[in-house]
């Protein structure tokens, strides 16, 4: 049984096919989030990487900022939902999930099952989400994905000392003017990230093992200064994008499940 | 026109709920309450404004006419008004972040209409109480330099014990009488002890039935919807010293004992959760928070914001009166006191878990609602709670979709919590 989670965020569209609830079949991101071609596209892409007819997909469920948006979708479900069970399926002794996405951050308690415990997001401003990343990368000149291994050549971090996109912009580029080499001013970038993060995962009261998920977890830079903030390992899984589709899908094959149960 | 276009209209124009006679009566003595007051300036009468804890047992024995700006704002903002008022305001010298009432009405003191909405008169003096809100003494301080009226004020003073002690008392009792004093000289009414006492009897019985409309919250299923709280405040913050006001909520109960009767209720859906709402209503979004709660079967049974009009005190003791006024909003009380009402209330109403709303434009409510929610979960057995970013009338600090997130995480948490109870 082939069950489909589809996760449209701001910045990005992510699918995932599952079979009979264990194995990953495939899994697709398309850098184009909700409004745009994206969500249409990862789900051409997931099937097609599957190299299976939707008629063959049992159930979909859509979760992200635009999950309400696609027509295919059998359920709608929260990010917060979807990227714990992706989480606890793909690192089950994870207690704390840290998610940066494009324009959210949260963080997640999880209980021993994967059940969410409790939960914080970030307040309306994108201070410390992938947003703000790419304005910085922008304002470098350097490709996002280029971050994290630009930044592990920094000798002398600098300070950014604002986490929002304008005034850290600003102050980007003042540095950028002082002569500051730019691995040390990314290093700075990724320390205010994590100290805005961190800062809703210590008010949650963040239990070990520690892990994040969302594309900006991509970013070994963001990751290394989280660890510092949080003073423990952070684990990050291969596919740390796909955690929310992979719940979503997770929580599709469960419907199955439970309305086969009801049947019987 | 064609036959699909005439099925599109006949789907466009469904009907909204039609109002219960209730609400009829609580907005027709509102409008009167603000028509009232125009016509008093009209007459040559002197108008004030007040701040909404005000005893407004003062000016009703006086048998003056008054308006309250915090109110006023909060009709403008649900009416979705307020764009120009707050663009306005923020171009004549308000900073972005100053409380959205504030920046409405200091707006509105120069546009002076808002219609549709009801408008206030310009006044000749200001009724202030600190009990509430301190910002509210500069708004009101700049509002008297504009007209240059005269303000009445009385300093409530803040309780950092779980009671406001004699010599409080006594300090607020001797500026109610200078004020009273002060106020019958500026505007020429004659002071009627026995009136006064009569005033503050019907407002205790107004109290009373306010108190009787939220215990009704208390029953599983709820009668009403608890958001309908919010739409009576006004007549509990504008006329609970009139017998009118106890009108509307004798035929308010009656209606939720005829709900009862059938085994029907205001809220519109089948009510799954039951919890509390920590703060001022989001009035802009007050429409658009219900629909996303009702989609989880989540009803508001409980608030500490409408209970705060609820004042408790004996007729003719002006002692009990000022002690009431003083220990009322959760901005004048220290945080020991906010967790054991909310504890209380919590289990009263067999709470399911609390929404916080972190109100963007009160800086004092938002400041202890870190610890308030940690202590409040804690006290009740780690009940679940969640917190979102808006404003109580700034309709550009809110997002829909983030809170739609947050309410449908919340129902997971709330439910995995009542499975974790009923398991032992």
């Amino acid at each position: 049984m082939l069950t489909m989670g589809i996760d449209i965020g701001s910045a990005a569209s992510k699918a995932v096919i599952l079979e009979d609830g264990v194995r990953i079949v495939a899994g697709t991101v398309v850098s184009a989030g909700t409004g745009t071609r994206g969500p249409s596209q990862v789900y051409a892409e997931v099937l097609d990487q599957a190299g299976v007819k939707e008629t063959e997909i049992s159930r979909i469920v859509a979760t992200g900022y635009g999950r309400m948006n696609f027509q295919k979708a059998d359920r709608e479900l929260s990010e917060v939902s979807c990227h714990g069970r992706g989480m606890h399926f793909l690192l089950p002794d994870v207690r704390t999930v840290i998610d940066i996405g494009g324009q959210d951050a949260k963080t997640l308690l999880l209980d021993e099952r994967g059940n969410l415990s409790h939960f914080l997001m970030n307040d309306k401003c994108a201070a410390g989400t992938g947003r703000f990343l790419e304005a910085m990368a922008r304002v470098l000149d350097i490709r996002i994905e280029d971050m994290g291994e630009i930044a592990e050549q920094s000798q002398n971090p600098v300070s950014i000392s604002s986490t929002c996109a304008v005034f850290a912009e600003s102050e980007v580029i003042s540095r950028l003017a002082g002569g500051e080499a730019i691995p040390d001013i990314l290093a700075g970038i990724h320390g205010a990230v994590a100290k805005k993060v961190s800062g809703l995962a210590i008010r949650m009261g963040y239990q070990p093992k520690v892990a994040m998920s969302g594309g900006v977890a991509r970013n070994h830079g963001v990751v290394k200064a989280m660890e510092r903030e949080l003073g423990c390992p952070v684990q990050v899984p291969d596919c740390c994008q796909l955690a929310g589709a992979l719940g979503a899908a997770l929580y599709a094959y469960g419907d199955l499940i439970n309305k086969r149960r009801e049947r019987v | 026109m064609n036959e699909n276009m005439n099925q599109q209209e006949t789907v466009a124009a469904k009907p909204k709920r039609q109002k219960s006679k209730s609400q009829l009566m609580a907005a027709a003595l509102l409008d009167k309450a603000y028509n009232d007051t125009i016509e008093a300036k009209a007459r040559g009468e002197k108008i004030g404004w007040a701040t909404s804890l005000f005893p407004q047992e003062i000016a009703e024995t006086l048998g003056l006419h008054i308006v309250y700006p915090e109110n006023h704002g909060a009709a403008i903002a649900a009416k979705k008004l307020a764009d120009p008022f707050l663009q306005y305001a923020e171009a004549h010298d308000c900073n972005n972040d100053l409380c959205s009432y504030a920046k409405i009405d200091l707006a509105y003191a120069d546009i002076l209409d808002c219609s549709p909405a009801s408008n206030m008169a310009k006044p000749d003096f200001l009724l202030v109480a600190n009990n509430g809100c301190n910002e509210i003494t500069k708004w009101f301080e700049l509002i008297s330099r504009k007209y240059q009226i005269p303000i009445f004020m009385i300093d409530m003073t803040y309780n950092h014990m779980p009671y406001v002690t004699e010599s409080r008392v006594q300090y607020i009792k001797a500026q109610i009488e200078k004020v009273i004093e002060d106020l019958s000289a500026f505007t020429g009414k004659a002071w009627d002890q026995e009136r006064f006492a009569e005033i503050m009897r019907i407002s205790t019985v107004n109290r009373g039935l306010w108190e009787q409309v939220a215990d009704y919250l208390a029953l599983k299923p709820s009668p009403l919807s608890g958001f309908d709280l919010f739409n009576y405040m006004g007549p509990m913050v504008f006329t609970r010293g009139r017998e009118e006001t106890g009108d509307v909520m004798r035929q308010l109960i009656s209606e939720i004992e005829e709900h009862i009767k059938n085994g029907t209720s205001t809220y519109p859906a089948k009510e799954e959760f039951r919890v509390f709402w920590e703060g001022i209503a989001c009035w802009p979004y007050l429409s658009h928070n219900l629909k996303t709660l009702k989609k989880y079967g989540i009803n508001v049974c409980a608030t500490a914001y409408a209970r705060a009009w609820s004042l408790d005190y004996t007729p003719g003791d002006l002692e009990s009166l000022a002690r009431a006024y003083s220990f009322t909003s959760s901005n004048n009380i220290l945080l020991e006191e906010s967790v054991r009402r909310r504890t209380e209330w919590n289990k009263k109403f067999s709470i399911d878990g609390s929404i916080y709303h972190v109100n963007l434009a009160c800086k004092v409510m938002v400041c202890q609602q870190q610890e308030l929610m940690r202590r409040v979960s804690e006290a009740c057995g780690n009940l679940p709670y969640m917190a979102f970013d808006g404003d109580q009338a700034d309709y550009r600090n809110f997002s829909e979709a983030q809170f739609e997130t947050r309410i449908e995480a919340f129902a997971e948490l709330m439910r995995k919590h009542r499975e974790e109870c009923e398991n032992g």
